[in-house]
């Protein structure tokens, strides 16, 4: 074995055993800091030896063991100085290997403690990203523009909240799942965005770890609750999102709009992975939740070869369905963009217009009222609001785009 | 486990019949459950006195120690197997009385 492939069999029993490790070790010692800590120890140990000794032929188990021992040795050395009796009870732990399923109802706890309500949401994201998705306090620190410091302090903080209010460690009761299950979504969909629609003037305008890790891990939530309709329609969203990544950013860094993107550069195969969630989703006759609509609205438009052969007034439609579950004014706004499509810009700028209360500290508000605007010949106005989009986003690729749209118009108006 | 759900008034007023029988129905419910350990109303801050006795003698002044807009009016003691089971009784404690809880574990 080459030194190469032991590395390479180390990422890869990272990406695959990382969460299955923390969770099962979690459980055994009721404490995710001493988890965390021993599955990296594990790790650490793999990346010395397995290159001079070969991978072992059960990854997974290896590292379980391995971490094992290290949580049981840290604890041996704490309790030294003060819990004799855990120690014993610990010493004398031999419970047998837990059945595969337990296992996967494990990494299910971690999520939900994790991503549980009484954390603060930067909070359950942060944590959710090292203990299940097993990115180092670093990465997190980069991908949110925080000192890593700051965010190894939130981590700390967190696991001390968890600990100290006795946050449990298990699955929902039947009850609370439907809204727990939706706070775990909000989660990975927040992760999902902040890698789609990154923020900030030094980061790339969209960051596919992130786009990626939230997927990976919405695959794994779905791969535990397969019946669950919320999460096959995240999948599907995220999926049909993705698809149009490489569209999406021209090659000089500036935002492609749907309309003008090449949709032979969509990636075909997650276009299909996408509409296959959504079909097996209508199958069910269950009535869709927010993810779900979103998702099929998306499958609307991956399902058109040319821009002018998308099915507005079902997305329309679809748009009637979500606002009648979500009254956000984000949803009534994106309807209106759909609408001018079918009705016309005068009809839908009506619409954005009432908006305006609610919506005036949000970019694609005024990114809408100036393609509205624009359309009807009202440069001026529309250049106005332009101005005022490009003040109030966020994102590189859309700032570049805003700018060029904006200085397209003729000096005239 | 137990833990302490506080109270916290954002006005003046005083509870209402309405809202003090809730709070009576909702005690008898967790007593029933085995999870009331105590509960009680507060007077109100402008009733506080505040002592220091970490020096030579001690030293009484009135008032609050911090001022501010909200402030405690009564608490729960309340014994539960984890947050999950406080946050669902203090929630309803919240519903009952139509006032903010804070939920914090006793150590």
């Amino acid at each position: 074995m080459s030194a190469v492939d032991a590395r390479a069999a180390v990422t890869r029993a990272h990406r695959e055993e990382w969460a299955r490790v923390v969770a099962s070790l979690t459980r055994r010692f009721g404490d995710l800091d001493i988890a965390e800590d021993a599955a990296a120890e594990a790790f650490a140990t793999a990346v010395e030896q397995w290159p001079a000794r070969g991978v072992p032929p059960n990854p997974g188990a290896w590292l379980t063991t391995t971490a094992n021992r290290k949580a049981i040795d840290r604890i041996r050395r704490e309790s030294k100085r003060d819990d004799k009796q855990r120690e014993a009870q610990l010493l004398y732990d031999d419970e047998p290997p837990e059945p595969l399923g337990a296992i996967e109802d494990d990494r299910l706890r971690l999520i939900f403690t994790c991503c549980h309500p009484a954390l603060a949401m930067q909070t359950r994201v942060a944590l959710t990203l090292r203990m299940v998705g097993g990115l180092t306090v670093a990465e997190i620190a980069r991908a949110f523009l925080v000192q890593e410091t700051a965010m190894e302090r939130r981590i700390t903080r967190a696991k001390a909240k968890i600990k100290a209010a006795r946050i449990p460690y298990r699955v929902p009761s039947a009850e609370d799942l439907p809204t727990r299950i939706s706070g775990v979504l909000a989660v990975l969909y927040l992760v999902f965005n902040e890698g789609y629609l990154a923020t900030g003037a030094g980061t790339d305008p969209v960051r596919q770890d992130l786009t990626a890790e939230a997927i990976r891990l919405t695959r794994l939530v779905r791969a535990l609750m397969p019946a669950d309709g919320e999460v096959a329609g995240l999948l599907a969203l995220m999926l049909l999102i993705e698809a149009r990544r490489t569209a999406r950013v021209s090659a000089s860094g500036e935002l492609v709009a749907l309309d003008e993107q090449d949709r032979a550069a969509w990636d075909a195969s997650l276009v299909a992975e996408g509409h296959r969630l959504v079909r097996e989703r209508l199958a069910t006759g269950m009535p869709p939740g927010r993810y779900q609509i979103l998702a099929a609205i998306n499958a609307v438009h991956t399902s058109a070869r040319d821009v002018r052969d998308t099915d507005w007034a079902q997305i329309v439609a679809l748009y009637d369905q979500l606002a009648r579950l979500d009254r956000s004014p984000i949803v009534a706004l994106n309807r209106a963009i759909a609408v001018a499509e079918l009705d016309g810009p005068e009809v839908a700028l009506a619409a954005v217009d009432r908006l305006e209360d609610s919506l005036a500290g949000y970019h694609a508000y005024h990114t809408t009222r100036a393609e509205l605007l624009r359309r009807l010949g009202r440069g001026r106005e529309s250049r106005a609001a332009y101005d005022r989009a490009i003040e109030l986003a966020g994102n590189t690729a859309e700032t570049a785009y805003l700018t060029r749209r904006r200085d397209q118009l003729g000096v005239r108006d | 486990m137990q833990y302490l759900v506080s109270v916290i008034n954002d006005s003046s007023d005083l509870a209402t019949q309405e809202e003090m029988a809730a709070i009576d129905a909702f005690n008898d419910r967790i007593k029933a459950a085995g999870h009331w350990v105590f509960a009680a109303g507060l007077g109100s801050p402008d009733a506080a006195t505040v002592i220091d006795n970490r020096g030579d003698e001690p030293l009484f002044s009135d008032g609050p120690f911090v001022e501010s807009k909200e402030y405690l009016v009564g608490f729960w003691i309340m014994e539960a197997a984890d947050l999950d089971v406080a946050l669902k009784l203090a929630a309803e404690g919240s519903k009952a009385c139509n006032r903010k809880v804070e939920v914090r574990p006793i150590l």
